[in-house]
């Protein structure tokens, strides 16, 4: 029975094989074994949602998933979705509307909110609110990132990205 | 009618340019942010590092009667264990007393206890591993014999003083405080109503996204520290770290990167901060400690655990005329250094009853050891007591005198013509706008309309209330705060502001971020004093070796203080550019200005040179410059606030709930702030700091409480059990404000970052008690949960 | 919190899991989802010698409607369930709950069979099972049984499993005529576990209520369903006397431990105005 197990995962489009720790969670492994510091650590019980990436196109708390379970499996972080463009209009009408503070929620509220704009185009106000309550902010009060997403969904319906 | 603030930027005679100040500019520093690029302690790699961990007491209270190591430092990965006394050798231990909070005491703390825990959580032995989870596996294989102790949690029982938690100190009481002004009793005596009620405050904490964070690394070859701390005082850990760990100051370095939120937690001293950097001396190596969220919820300070009685005293036409406090309030078992644990109950005694104009005011105030964790210093400090013991009892007495909530506030807040006034504590207020505010509040909201709508909802059995919380708020805080009584924390700040060769502009501040947008704000303000368009601007915070000396961020003082010393030093360095630029252009230099990059004609605005050509010559061809003439473009201006202890703001907030009377579940409908803190220079930051500090002090009255068992054992210190405001239930926040400058500045800005933490907590038990009204029923216990509220119902 | 050390594997077919946790014993735990696995091992409040991912198993997962059985696979995520047409279709009660499970990253993974299994008190899916008269597909080597959810249920965090035996599948009768569903649950924070709630599936014709299935959660050690309650209103139109009659039996019925923030008579009180609440609905 291994204790380390060879795993190979697309991380961000790149291809990665590694030798991990079955203990390891995906979060310490992508933040410490690739350096992708993105996704950040708040609670490891996945309930805060600081550590929130996306694996085979949903999202995930990366302090819930070991590492070994994503062989053969697609991670995007928020490097990823950042590089490649895909959440440029989220940014930055989170950046116009100072919908982060210190930062550490970040990545895993735009990870939240990329999945809700994804899923439910038509999302109203309340239901923002109740699709964001999985990331716990402590700086903004979350009208900041709620009016921005209005923003953004209103804007991705009208067709401008 | 306050004039907004006319800010001389520029020398008299030209033309007035307020610059970047009062605009919504986006942070800067927060696109590495989004990226998730941003630098945390946590993210920080060094060859060597390894990793520390704690075996921390289980018990609230107990002797450590045998310790063994031995095995847990066998464990594969470890790298050392260390106890109390060896780390002893190497860290000095502390007493957080100061002399201006007179008779204070505290029993001495050492950086990992020696033989006696005291309370849950305390640290006892440390585990230097080279993986954390190497270490945690090593702490299971630490062995430990215990003799539990009397364990002290009530803070009734503590002050009674039946079991003295440290002996030496003869009892429990940590500070006390009273005050009196000359006729309470007369006042009390001819008063036409008399109103009492007993508030409680559950203890809480700050709950930072990131937990606590440091990575030390002592340079043996140099006898040189370096700290990346996640910390809000980097100067004062640097004096900490070099005291303590008997380190020539100027060898120790103290850095912050990015900081995943504070609000005051991370401005105190923690043992197993300390005991980190000490092993770092120990080992000659990096080590790393960053407090995992279970560690948080025992060790992070807690706050605002009290007690309080409020009488007060009012004629019948709703004037007050003296409040009477008694107070009492249980912290840990050692006052937390170096501010001191004595600090929010001295704030209780000195801001309650704050906005309003009585004479006679009477406190009693105790501040009690207990065996739970440690209290300090939260955002807001005493003001969310104050606040709500006030506003609560104004509200009770409106009621009995059967006068509308906000005219009877009307009735008595200070007058705009009052000013300079003193207030019965001793605190002096320079000029507030608790009329205006109050004005602009009723408007928002538009007050009247909630109030027939609430009349009609309630015949058909919908209860809404609507919560009023006026306040003053304690911001730049002069020396008086701290450094009077001995603390080595500074209240002045510094800021060096450099013209690059290119044309850019580098800032250094003491002032640091935590993501309320310091950089961002230093920016406008030195963009606007230098003549420079924004993205010419470069910030750096955070790090001792490089800013000037100064307090870093607490007490709402970082735009205050930080911005004004920037402003004086962006004024020097466009005074200096504009030497050069003379020179170069053989100009009078009172015909010159800075505008948009270039040094032009004042009266035309003719570019005459750019920064950039100047920054070449200045640097490169000075050759070229007068034989006597040396460019000086580095510039650095200090400055205290020094006319008044405290830049006081005023605000007032109203919260409008929906109360289930049958499950006592409370729904927050909205949520309205008027702020004046002066000068504003980013509305949209000091906007965003108000909600965010309005949601904290919700958690506060609806969720937030550290629960302890009789044996001191916390008995919810995980994200499910200790509940923090999510954003399903959170309402939206229109805030407002009245601009009323501090002369005490050339910036007139005060401070704004606790302001809604201080009110938010008092609107919303208003509003309840508002909602509850036809049922007669009030709740004063916070937080006020539902059953909480069905027992004010007669339902359970 | 850093989870303990242990081994892993994922076999790819019953046969290999059955063999491993046969081998291994209660040294070995299933993981599925891990949403609260994992948790509860990076608190280290347990400390399993081997993890056995079940995920890549084939046939456990799937929702599926056969003749009058709605049969949801154990692998089947709460996600899955929330955005299936068939469970909104055929089984509303369990839509209903589904959308009080946590939050969506971690509805993501949760499985229905990890939930199930689990067994906590305060879980939607147990309470809904019970209400909605399920059947659980217990399988181990060579062998399968069904157990009815009213008996799968036996105490806190404990079931009908057995050591070797696996949950494969729930199977939901699909529901009569003139069958309503109301799933109502109270909590401080949208997601949170509840502090008591009601799944509620009844039949109601002509204005009255037959065959109530009453079965709260967070009531006790498992969820419990309120046969009292149902009696009392048997055949009755949930008017105020019908409504009162059955919260008074609540008290006998319901355990109503007391949790960190609330009393037993604060839950038990909560519970009569959930099942008000629920038969107002119901009745609407």
């Amino acid at each position: 029975m291994d204790k380390t197990l060879l795993t190979t995962l697309t991380v961000n489009g790149r291809t990665v094989t590694r030798r991990i720790p079955a203990r390891q969670h995906l979060s310490d492994f992508l933040r410490d074994e690739l350096g992708l510091t993105g996704a950040h650590t708040g609670c490891e019980h996945g309930v805060c949602g600081a550590c929130t990436v996306r694996v085979d196109g949903m999202t995930v708390r990366g302090c819930l998933m070991l590492a070994v379970q994503a062989n053969g499996r697609r991670v995007d972080t928020i490097e990823g979705l950042s590089d490649s463009g895909e959440i440029a209009d989220l940014q930055g009408a989170f950046h116009r509307h100072n919908a982060l503070q210190c930062g550490f929620c970040t990545p895993g509220m735009l990870m939240s909110a990329q999945e809700l704009l994804s899923s439910r185009p038509d999302a109203t106000r309340d239901e923002i609110r109740t699709h964001m309550a999985g990331n716990y902010c402590r700086c903004t009060g979350y009208q900041a990132i709620i009016d921005a997403l209005e923003e953004v969904l209103a804007s991705r319906r009208g067709g401008r990205k | 009618m306050n004039a907004r603030a006319e800010l001389p930027l520029h020398a008299p005679g030209t033309a007035i340019d307020k610059g970047y100040i009062g605009q919504s500019i986006p942070r800067p520093n927060a696109k590495r942010l989004l990226q998730g690029r941003g630098t945390y302690v946590d993210d920080l790699r060094f060859p060597q590092l390894a990793h520390v961990v704690f075996f921390r007491s289980p018990y609230a209270h107990a002797r450590l009667k045998r310790l063994d190591l031995s095995k847990a430092a066998a464990q594969p990965g470890v790298i050392a264990a260390f106890d109390g006394r060896a780390v002893a050798e190497y860290c000095k231990p502390w007493v957080a007393v100061l002399g201006h909070l007179k008779g204070i005491k505290s029993p001495p703390q050492f950086a990992i206890a020696i033989d006696r825990a005291c309370c849950q959580g305390e640290a006892m032995a440390a585990i230097v591993a080279e993986s954390r989870a190497q270490g945690e596996d090593a702490l299971q294989q630490v062995e430990a014999e215990w003799e539990e102790l009397p364990v002290v949690c009530d803070m009734e029982e503590s002050l009674a003083g039946k079991y003295v938690i440290h002996p030496e100190l003869g009892d429990n009481i940590c500070f006390k405080r009273e005050f009196s002004t000359d006729a309470v009793d007369e006042a009390f005596a001819k008063a036409d109503l008399v109103a009492e009620e007993t508030y409680a405050f559950g203890r809480h904490t700050g709950v930072t996204l990131e937990g606590r964070s440091i990575l030390a690394d002592y340079n043996a070859a140099d006898h040189t520290l370096t700290v990346y701390q996640s910390t809000q005082a980097p100067h004062m850990m640097q004096d900490i770290f070099s005291r303590h760990l008997d380190i020539p100051e100027a060898n120790v370095r103290v850095i912050c990167k990015d900081v995943g939120g504070s609000f005051g937690i991370k401005v105190h001293v923690y043992p197993d901060e300390m005991a980190t950097a000490a092993i770092s001396v120990m080992l000659r190596r990096p080590v790393k400690f960053v407090a995992d969220r279970l560690e948080s919820f025992l060790t992070d300070i807690h706050a605002r655990e009290h007690k309080a009685r409020v009488r007060i005293a009012c004629t019948k036409e709703g004037e007050i005329l003296a409040f009477d406090l008694w107070d009492l309030t249980a912290i840990g078992p050692y006052s937390v250094y170096p501010r001191t644990s004595g600090i929010e109950g001295n704030q209780v005694v000195n801001l309650t009853g704050g906005p309003y104009k009585h004479k006679q005011y009477r406190a009693q105030m105790h501040v009690v050891f207990t065996n739970k964790n440690v209290s300090c210093q939260y955002r807001g400090v005493g003001h969310p007591i104050a606040v709500a013991i006030t506003e609560g009892i104004v509200d009770l007495a409106a009621e009995k005198l059967g006068i509308d909530p906000a005219e009877f506030r009307r009735r008595n807040l200070i007058p705009e013509d009052a000013y300079p006034y003193s207030f019965p504590s001793g605190l002096k207020f320079e000029k507030l706008s608790h009329h205006q505010s109050l004005d602009k509040l009723l408007a928002l909201m538009d007050y009247a309309k909630l109030r027939t709508e609430q009349a009609a909802l309630r015949q058909r059995g919908v209860y809404r209330g609507i919560g009023l919380a006026a306040m003053i708020e304690v911001t730049n805080p002069s020396p008086a705060f701290y450094g009077v009584g001995g603390a080595r924390i500074s209240a002045q700040d510094g800021a060096t502001l450099r013209l690059d060769p290119s044309g850019m502009v580098t800032c250094l501040s003491s002032v640091t971020e935590q993501g309320q947008g310091a950089e961002g704000v230093f920016a406008q303000i030195a963009a606007s004093a230098v003549g420079v368009t924004i993205d010419k601007i470069r910030v750096i915070t955070g790090d001792t070796g490089v800013t000037p000396y100064g307090g870093g961020t607490w007490a709402s003082r970082g735009a205050g203080i930080g911005g004004e010393a920037v402003l004086q030093a962006g004024r020097a360095l466009r005074s200096n550019i504009l030497d050069v630029a003379a020179h170069i252009l053989g100009a009078n230099r009172t015909e010159l200005d800075i505008v948009g990059n270039e040094v032009v004609n004042r009266l035309t605005l003719e570019s005459k040179l750019t920064l950039a050509e100047l920054g070449r010559v200045a640097y490169f061809r000075p050759d070229t410059l007068p034989l006597k003439f040396q460019s000086e473009l580095t510039v650095t201006r200090h400055y205290t606030p020094r006319d008044y202890g405290f830049a006081f703001t005023n605000g007032i907030q109203a919260c409008l709930v929906e109360v289930d009377a049958e499950t006592g579940f409370v729904k927050l409908l909205k949520h309205w702030c008027v702020e004046d803190c002066g000068t504003v220079i980013n509305p949209m930051l000091v906007d965003e700091q108000i909600r965010g500090g309005i949601v904290q002090g919700i958690g506060a009255a609806l969720y937030e409480e550290c629960l302890y068992s009789a044996e001191g054992q916390m008995m919810n210190g995980s994200m499910v059990d200790y509940l923090v405001p999510l954003s399903a239930e959170m309402p939206d926040i229109v805030v407002a404000h009245v601009e009323t400058p501090t002369r005490q500045s050339d910036l007139g800005a005060k401070g704004a970052g606790e302001a809604g933490t201080a009110g938010a907590p008092a609107a919303v038990m208003n509003a309840i008690n508002d909602a509850l009204r036809p049922f007669k029923a009030r709740v004063t216990a916070q937080p006020f949960t539902p059953q909480r509220i069905l027992e004010a119902l007669g339902k359970i | 919190m850093k989870a303990p050390e242990f081994s892993y594997v994922k076999p790819g077919s019953l046969a290999e899991v059955f063999d491993l946790l046969d081998r291994h014993g209660d040294r070995a735990r299933v993981l599925a989802g891990g949403q609260s696995l994992l948790a509860s091992l990076n608190l280290r409040l347990s400390e399993p010698e081997l993890l056995v991912d079940i995920t890549g198993v084939p046939g456990l997962g799937g929702i599926a409607v056969s003749g009058q059985t709605v049969r949801i696979g154990a692998l089947t995520t709460h996600r899955q369930i929330e955005n299936s047409a068939e469970i909104a279709q055929h089984l509303p009660l369990l839509a209903q709950a589904v959308r009080n499970v946590a939050h969506v990253a971690i509805r993501n993974l949760g499985t229905f069979g990890g939930s199930i299994a689990l067994a906590d008190p305060a879980a939607e899916y147990p309470a809904c099972a019970i209400a909605l008269d399920a059947t659980f597909v217990l399988a181990r080597r060579g062998a399968e049984r069904r157990v009815k959810a009213r008996e799968f249920f036996r105490g806190l965090y404990e079931t009908a499993l057995q050591p070797g035996e696996l949950l494969t599948a729930g199977e939901f009768p699909l529901a009569g005529a003139g069958y309503r569903s109301v799933f109502l649950e109270l909590a401080r924070r949208h997601g949170d576990y509840a502090i008591v709630g009601l799944a509620a599936h009844a039949r109601v014709a002509g204005g009255r209520i037959s065959d109530a299935r009453l079965a709260f959660l967070g009531a006790g050690s498992t969820p419990v369903l309120a046969v009292r309650a149902a009696a009392a209103l048997e055949g009755r139109q949930p008017d105020a006397q019908a409504i009162a009659a059955a919260q008074a039996t609540l008290a006998e019925e319901l355990e109503m431990p007391a949790d960190l923030c609330s009393s037993r008579a604060t839950k038990l009180h909560l519970a009569r105005v959930l099942l008000g609440r629920a038969l107002g609905a119901l009745g609407a």
